[in-house]
């Protein structure tokens, strides 16, 4: 509507990531969560969470999606889906289903959930369980996403695609219509938070995304109505960014445990931001006002060639937590695109970390 | 099975909302829409009525068309072709299923 970058004109978030934890029983190798984890005791409590859920609802999201860490080891989950879609939301629940039986997704499911994303490390057991460190993880997963669409639900499969399964696209596609999953979402592993320690063992090579870019395409007409395929590629290769959360502070907001408002997942590493709570501030005040929304919001804070170009309100100068990763400065364009002046260092991180060796993984570990 | 996915809608076939599917009014942005997992579908006047005649009970297409050639009092060959469209596309969508 705008672009000024001001208040006015703000749209209505479409969509809220609600993080209702970061306990998790898995420690998958890409993890993109934060280094510091919020403890249990910060955890916010149903109370707080169910004013947020109708704050959103009130604000104009239209789906929230229940994540984590694992949002299963929350015991007031079906309390908080059930008051989420009395508030008029679409419920979708992000899960690794390893704690996951039929009985809790039929309690889920008569509170309101919509849709479970089932997250895959890979199609083969022995495998997955050395990405996600949780030994009996995989067929566990098979089991809880068969009982997901016996009972209604809507089932996606989230394949994690990096070095060691890329290769395999074709047979996560087939696991997901062997699962009856009405959507497949083909991820490549984003180096955030933890991952970042496990890019060298994790980055597959151009070539292997060239062959798994042909492979998907070529399968997409036969699975027209019978399976939504999203994909995204990794733009480390690309020669243009993508418009990171469809643009700063303009579509999606993310609540982590302890009840921060971030615009996207990864914006806690980026040094000098100041993230509202909504411990303290209700959720339309921060979509509309936070500094942290404010910062990078339309095109004022831009920064030459952006400034300047006619893809800025297309791609919105990229994503900003690649800019500081890769540039040392997020207020930098995403080295991606090759107007950047920074656009070479990634042919320095693809000659050293992409690849097929077998680094060896960093595992983290955080109990329940 | 591949073909059938693909194939056009046709009279005898009865659709409804995909698993995970909702109609739903948007009383913020004010209008109808289709959710599922991670989509949003914007319905106008003529693809509400539509999704309406097509899943709100359990008809065939063929009553579809018909009650909604009476709604409008309009030549049922008029409509006809226009609907069959209209639920090919929201099947490859994922948004319907037969
Ligand atoms: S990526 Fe793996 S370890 Fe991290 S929260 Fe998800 S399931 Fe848990
Ligand atoms: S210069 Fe900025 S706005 Fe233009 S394409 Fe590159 S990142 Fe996007």
């Amino acid at each position: 509507m705008t672009s000024c970058g001001t208040t006015t004109g703000v749209e209505p978030p479409l969509a809220v990531l609600a993080e209702l934890t970061h306990r998790c029983p898995l420690r998958c190798v890409y993890c993109s969560n934060p280094l510091a984890l919020d403890p249990a005791s910060k955890e916010m409590d149903t109370a707080t969470w169910c004013r947020v859920l109708d704050e959103a609802a009130d604000l104009g999201v239209i789906q929230v999606h229940f994540s984590g860490g694992e949002p299963t080891a929350r015991k007031d989950l079906e309390q908080l889906v059930e008051h989420a879609t009395k508030a008029g939301l679409y419920v979708n629940l992000i899960t690794s289903a390893v704690l996951l039986d039929r009985e809790r997704l039929a309690r889920l499911r008569d509170a309101g959930l919509q849709h479970v994303q089932i997250g895959f490390q890979d199609t083969m057991a022995g495998k997955a369980e050395v990405i996600s460190g949780f030994p009996g993880g995989h067929p566990k997963k098979l089991d809880v996403a068969r009982e997901v669409t016996d009972l209604g639900l809507a089932l996606t499969v989230n394949a994690i695609v990096q070095r060691h399964n890329i290769d395999r696209v074709n047979d996560f596609i087939d696991l997901a219509l062997e699962l009856k999953a009405g959507r497949i979402e083909i991820a490549n592993v984003q180096y955030y938070g933890w991952a970042l320690k496990n890019r060298g063992a994790l980055m597959p090579t151009r070539e292997q995304l060239v062959r798994m870019d042909e492979a998907v395409r070529a399968r997409l007409p036969e699975l027209k109505g019978r399976l939504v395929v999203d994909y995204v590629v990794p733009d480390y290769y690309a020669s243009r960014p993508k418009a990171c959360m469809g643009g700063w502070g303009r579509k999606f907001l993310n609540v982590t445990p302890s009840g921060k408002v971030l615009p996207c997942h990864a914006a806690e590493t980026i040094p000098g931001m100041a993230f509202d709570s909504v411990t303290e501030r209700s959720l339309g005040d921060i979509w509309a006002n936070s500094a942290a929304f404010q910062r990078y919001r339309g095109t004022d804070w831009m920064p030459k060639p952006c400034r300047s170009c006619d893809q800025k309100e297309v791609d919105w100068g990229g994503c900003r937590c690649q800019a500081l990763a890769l540039t040392g400065n997020a207020d930098n364009p995403d080295p991606v695109c090759d107007l950047s002046e920074h656009h070479g260092v990634l042919a320095g991180i693809i000659e050293t970390d992409g690849g097929t060796a077998e680094t060896p993984f960093i595992y983290r570990s955080f109990s329940l | 099975m591949t073909a059938s996915a693909e194939r056009q809608v046709t009279e005898d076939d009865r659709v409804r909302l995909a698993p995970g599917v909702m109609l739903r009014l948007d009383k913020v942005r004010n209008h109808w829409q289709l959710l599922g997992p991670e989509r949003v579908l914007i319905l106008d006047e003529v693809a509400l009525d539509v999704v309406r005649a097509a899943t709100g009970k359990p008809v065939t297409v063929r009553e579809a068309i018909d009650d909604l050639a009476r709604q409008f009092d309009a030549p049922r060959g008029d409509i006809a072709s226009d609907v069959l469209d209209v639920l090919t596309d929201m099947i490859a969508r994922g948004f319907l299923t037969r």
